[in-house]
């Protein structure tokens, strides 16, 4: 058994080019890691196993002699894909008993885009209905375990992505984030996940949960991989029209004065709700930082005590009208196979959207969501780039918060912000607790500054090893 | 704020959802925290601050209005179970 699930990507890359192993060396040592742990920890919904890597990628367009990889850079890489994604052929199911029986009639840009790269789709992982949750157990077909500790949650909603890149069930997965559904379960799972700049990644074949918010982005081993990945499903795409290419509009932040990078440390994100032995990693994060060239500062939020409340009045009234497709036309089943929490979500919106309502709650948050942006666009005036812990708290336990849903919305606290304003953020492995449980660190920056995030992230992985701990499965 | 069992079964006619009873009670108490919960938002200083529409600001994005390959006729109807002769099937909304 040579394990080669366990490669990062940037590894797995180069040993197929390389000729050290073939894809389908590669494929059947993942597959059999699937088998071996997903009795533990669930974190596909379907595994696709019948796939033949010798046939994909496409590779008619090839000249002889030229070699796959030069057009097809992922060439025979096997990736897991949120099941809110759509994958043309490959069922997808939100996580939604609604979806059980639905097979897409063509793929979600960002999957196409990847598989034209090379990469092979080895499944499709769990995650809360709709990608409506913070811990996967919101899911229609049970929850997803932590690779660390199987009697907590793995984050979410993209808690499936997360754990099946921590326990090496694929090379990389992609996620989506909303209020914090790549970052938090990255940083529950200790891997690396990359929530874009919005429109930085298109969402067309993303079953819509709040357009406004929706960020498709990927989740790896490390930082480079995340970045790799990044930078194939990134761009303009015209069935999505608020998706841009990087660098044509928007802000850049700061200059950098003579290449020193400033960190802000926001206050407001560093409270007493905030665990001591989590506050206390990302802080050491910030003087290892401090002592690798960077700057840092303080600065301040102060309208960040606002989020959660502004979140779940604009997410809600979006999902509303976006779950209103679901009629067992088109596709699905009828609107009783709808989750508990989606009929939550969908009540609240159509509450706060309904007549006599709108300016209390959907006009009032959307005025709020401004000022919180505006207090990103001021600290970066002083500051490149914000250091923040991912959440509060280290995994929770299974069954912890189901039964209290606003619990659960205020697990999200200190990841919602960075949605409200539009700005991307890279979440990344930073520390254990004393119970050995995963502590993760995220790097926010103004829109369309993910090549900053990317250099600062690599060169915190090039001092620490976080991120090449690996859970005992 | 305190939410009625009345408010809740008009919601979710509005929601197009066919609650249970005991679900009824249930989304009652938990939307009335929920609301309660969000409040707090009456105190932010929204007077001088425009909505915010666009995170990115971009805005009047323009294509051609030319025909492209699409689906085929049977790919659209594929996961549909209420289709009639090559047509989705929908319930009737005004009466004869």
């Amino acid at each position: 058994m040579s394990e080669l699930n366990k490669l990062s990507l940037k590894e797995a890359i180069s040993g197929i080019k390389e000729k050290k192993f073939s894809p389908k060396e590669l494929f059947s040592d993942t597959i059999f890691r699937i088998k071996e742990v997903e009795g533990k920890l669930s974190s596909f919904i379907t595994v696709n196993e019948g796939v033949e890597p010798a046939f994909v990628p496409p590779t008619a367009g090839l000249r002889r002699g030229e070699g796959r990889q030069d057009k097809h850079p992922l060439y025979g890489i096997p990736m897991a894909v949120k099941d809110v994604l759509s994958t043309k052929g490959i069922r997808t199911t939100a996580s939604s008993k609604i979806l059980e029986d639905y097979v897409p009639v063509y793929d979600a840009t960002v999957v196409s885009r990847l598989k034209e790269a090379g990469a092979i789709i080895i499944g499709k992982t769990n995650c809360d209905a709709f990608a409506f949750g913070a811990s996967t157990e919101n899911s229609g077909y049970g929850s997803t375990k932590n690779p660390w500790d199987q009697n907590r949650v793995p984050g979410g909603s993209s808690g499936g992505s997360a754990a099946a890149v921590a326990a090496d069930e694929c090379i990389f997965s992609l996620g989506t984030d909303t209020g914090g559904s790549i970052r938090q379960p990255a940083s529950f799972c200790s891997v690396t996940g990359l929530k874009p700049t919005y429109g930085s990644c298109s969402r067309f074949g993303l079953l819509a949960m709040a357009s406004s918010f929706d960020c498709p982005g990927p989740i790896g081993k490390s930082v480079e991989d995340c970045e790799i990945v990044f930078n194939l499903m990134k761009g303009r795409d015209e069935k999505d029209g608020t998706s841009v290419d990087l660098g044509k509009v928007g802000e850049k932040g700061k200059k950098r004065k003579g290449g020193k990078t400033t960190i802000g440390i926001p206050k407001e994100f560093f409270t007493d709700a905030v665990d001591p032995e989590v506050r206390k990693s990302v802080l050491d994060s910030a003087d290892l930082l401090s002592n690798n060239g960077y700057e840092i500062i303080d600065v301040s939020l102060p309208n960040t005590e606002y989020a959660i409340a502004v979140y779940y009045i604009l997410v809600p009234s979006e999902i509303s009208s976006n779950m209103a497709r679901y009629t067992e036309v088109r596709f699905g089943k009828d609107r009783s196979f709808f989750e508990d929490e989606v009929e939550r979500r969908i009540m609240i919106g159509t509450y706060a959207l309904s007549t006599g309502y709108f300016d209390q709650y959907y006009n009032k948050a959307s005025k709020a969501r401004a000022l919180i942006q505006k207090d990103y666009l001021n600290v970066f005036e002083k500051a490149d780039l914000i250091l923040s812990p991912v959440s509060p708290t280290t995994a929770f336990k299974l069954n912890e918060k189901t039964q209290d849903p606003l619990q659960m919305y205020l697990a999200d606290i200190l990841t919602v912000s960075a949605n409200l304003a539009g700005i991307p953020g890279l979440a990344l492995p930073c520390g254990f607790s004393s119970s050995g449980l995963p502590i993760g660190m995220q790097i926010l920056g103004p829109h369309f500054s993910e090549d900053i995030l990317f250099e600062t992230g690599k060169k915190y992985q090039q001092i620490t090893n976080w991120h090449l701990k690996k859970p005992n499965i | 704020m305190k939410l009625t069992k009345e408010e809740i079964e008009h919601i979710a006619k509005l929601a197009y959802l066919d609650l249970p009873e005991e679900k009824k009670g249930l989304f009652k108490d938990q939307l009335t925290e929920i609301l309660d919960f969000v409040e707090k938002l009456s105190s932010a200083k929204t007077e001088n601050t425009l909505p915010l529409d666009s995170v990115v600001g971009i805005k009047n994005v323009f294509r051609e209005d030319s025909v492209k390959p699409s689906l085929s006729q049977e790919e659209a109807l594929k996961n549909s179970t209420s289709k009639h002769k090559g047509y989705f099937k929908v319930k009737a909304i005004f009466k004869k």
